[in-house]
């Protein structure tokens, strides 16, 4: 019983690694109309900087996540600048190529800045473990933390589409860009901050992932990638709350399934749920059902 | 009338084309080619590019002309790799006096067929689905039959062949090991077999586009609505093109295990499936020679980049992104219609585009 809990609190902490990274996803995809695959390369580059910050300038680890959190902002919005705008009108194959491009380009860079080799990523938040029933449940303080980022950007992720001026923007852009040009909205610049917000989740999920993982290499970040982008799909795509769920029930799922029916097939366990999920409701737990007009 | 003769010309140059570079490929294997000496690893491409065409070509099958964007296409590679190296290995070890080529055979049949099943078995499902949660989906199961292969283990104990489920225990020599993938596998792949697979492929491709199925298939993508109301069973035709699609990565698949001593499933991972993706975008959607030339040019590319060394692949992802932002972008189009502008109007183009 307590094994199981201790199972279900790691699943539900790499769930929410998953549900911030997904979060991005869907809000580009939720925007720009895009799959963004440089997404989860974004994460590895953000793992980078805090770790360069820690291990070569020795400076705090909040610092480190800060400056994390700057480089990938700035990545995000040149990202968008200088491969996805000028594609704002071509075909949606052609923009996903250019964003398979931009993931090989971004994995490149890395492996020639920091090398093919795994780093061993130094945890950054390290305030100790949490042991319960006499220490046959210990809760590490990543664990902890990572949960606890994940509701705070929620809730400020929440409060923020629905109670400011840029978040109302976000939804018209979402909802019809034609009509929200009209309205006075300005479109690029409204996807150019998404795509901000986005990046900058990502570098928070790149320590994350990195402090409960510490294995850090270039292709860190395609699985979680793509992992959290099936997250945004299962919770239904576009949506915050979606997200949330559609990353801690993946995050759950793993980790169950690798500890109690194999390590192997894990993956596929995820994925066949995630299949099974879309063929019930196939635009998402938490997406609503679009008709099609003649 | 007229448009038969010019589809019979178009697939007339199809054709042509990869005759006449199959014969200068041959020549200058042979060092006929005054002055032009293919290099060794040059020559080690040539089975991977005929096997990355009839991938592309497979694709574009379901993502140009059926219309639904398939991210799993690798999946059906592994499968038709893993059931041909089987099968292969099987035949020469059960009866050692067969010929090498019957073996060969036997591998592309039998990884169609199993490819094929995998096909129908995975489209049931994802037809359901629509866009971006169909492509999802296929990614779903690229992954899942990766997974799978990597918990399977056979192995050959002179005729008899044993499985194991995650248990690699079994009498006799591995030669599907789990996670190494196939072990030990004879090579019997031959440029000329991989040519003879391409003008299959484009043979059964050609001919299912430019057939009433081949018609229906493009009528649903185009507008299902309509389709359906002028009574085309939509599922039924996008399910031929899937299924279609599926057996020819199969045989893509088994012929690329029998090119290489060993094979690990985890070559076939999301990586490759985008790969042939990228080839087939890159060549024109719903163009068979586009898809051609662009898979033959970008297996080649990283072995031209080769001096580049370790920019190797940074190259790669610039080109890519640049010819997708040349070829794309408004403003670059705008630029190419002036300098020619005897091109003809996009509205006339449209039908055949």
């Amino acid at each position: 019983m307590i094994q199981f809990l201790s199972f279900l609190i790691s699943g539900i902490s790499l769930g929410s690694v998953y549900a911030i990274i997904a979060l991005g996803y869907s809000m580009v995809y939720g925007i720009a109309k895009m799959l963004n695959f440089a997404h989860g390369d974004v994460i590895m580059i953000g793992a980078y900087i805090a770790f360069c910050t820690v291990q070569y300038l020795h400076l705090p680890p909040l610092v480190a996540v800060l400056a994390a959190v700057v480089v990938c902002t700035v990545l995000g919005i040149l990202i968008e600048g200088l491969a996805y705008k000028p594609l704002r009108q071509a075909s949606s194959l052609a923009v996903l190529i250019t964003a398979i491009g931009m993931s090989y380009l971004l994995q490149n860079v890395a492996l020639l800045i920091w090398g093919a080799n795994p780093k061993s990523f130094p945890s950054v938040i390290s305030l100790g473990t949490l042991s319960l029933f006499d220490g046959r449940l210990r809760i590490t303080s990543e664990t902890f933390v990572t949960i606890l980022a994940n509701i705070v950007i929620m809730i400020a992720l929440t409060l923020f589409t629905n109670r400011t001026k840029m978040g109302k923007a976000m939804r018209c852009v979402s909802e019809d860009k034609g009509a929200a040009e009209l309205m006075g909205v300005n479109v690029n610049s409204t996807i150019s901050m998404t795509f901000a917000i986005g990046s900058a989740l990502a570098a928070v999920a790149g320590v994350l992932l990195c402090s409960s993982y510490p294995t850090l290499m270039p292709t860190t970040g395609a699985m979680p990638g793509i992992k959290a982008f099936t997250a945004a799909v299962f919770g239904g795509i576009g949506s915050i709350p979606g997200a949330l769920i559609g990353g801690l029930l993946l995050g759950v799922i793993e980790i169950l399934g690798r500890a109690y029916i194999s390590t192997e097939l894990s993956d596929a366990i995820v994925f066949a749920v995630l299949i099974v999920v879309l063929l019930v409701k196939p635009t998402g737990l938490l997406g609503k059902p679009t008709h099609e007009k003649v | 009338m007229r448009k038969n003769k010019r589809n019979f010309l178009n697939n007339a140059v199809t054709y042509g084309m990869v005759i006449v570079a199959f014969l200068l490929c041959e020549l200058a294997i042979s060092g006929l080619i005054g002055g032009f000496k293919m290099s060794r690893s040059l020559k080690g491409q040539l089975v991977p590019i005929c096997v990355y065409v009839v991938m592309a070509v497979s694709l574009n099958l379901t993502v140009g002309f059926s219309g639904e964007l398939s991210l799993g296409h690798a999946g059906f590679m592994s499968v038709g790799a893993f059931s041909g190296v089987l099968i292969s290995q099987w035949l020469g070890s059960a009866f050692p006096d067969i010929p090498s080529l019957a073996r060969v055979i036997a591998a592309l049949v039998s990884g169609g067929i199993f490819a094929g099943i995998a096909g129908i078995l995975i489209g049931i499902p994802v037809l359901r689905l629509r866009g971006d949660y169909l492509a999802i989906v296929t990614l779903a199961f690229g992954e899942i039959i990766r997974n799978l292969i990597n918990c399977m283990y056979f192995s050959l104990d002179g005729k008899s062949l044993h499985f194991g489920f995650n248990n690699p225990n079994l009498a006799g020599k591995l030669v599907i090991n789990g996670p190494m993938g196939a072990t030990g596998v004879n090579r019997l792949a031959s440029f000329e077999v991989g040519f003879v697979l391409v003008l299959f492929t484009l043979f059964v491709v050609m001919n299912l586009v430019n057939s009433r199925s081949g018609r229906a298939i493009m009528a649903a993508r185009d507008n299902r609505i309509a389709a359906e109301a002028m009574g085309i069973n939509v599922t039924k035709y996008k399910m031929i093109a899937f299924v279609t699609s599926a057996v020819l990565a199969g045989m893509a698949g088994a012929l690329y295990g029998l090119n290489f001593a060993n094979t690990a499933a985890a070559k076939f991972k999301f990586d490759t499936s985008i790969l042939v993706l990228v080839f087939v975008v890159l060549g024109g959607i719903g163009s068979i020679r586009g898809s051609i030339i662009a898979a033959a040019l970008l297996t080649i590319l990283p072995e031209v980049l080769r001096e580049f060394g370790d920019y190797r692949m940074l190259v790669y992802a610039i080109v890519l992104i640049a010819v997708m932002i040349a070829t794309n972008s408004p403003l670059l189009g705008n630029l190419f219609n002036r300098i020619r502008p005897h091109r003809m109007k996009p509205g006339k183009e449209a039908g055949k585009a």
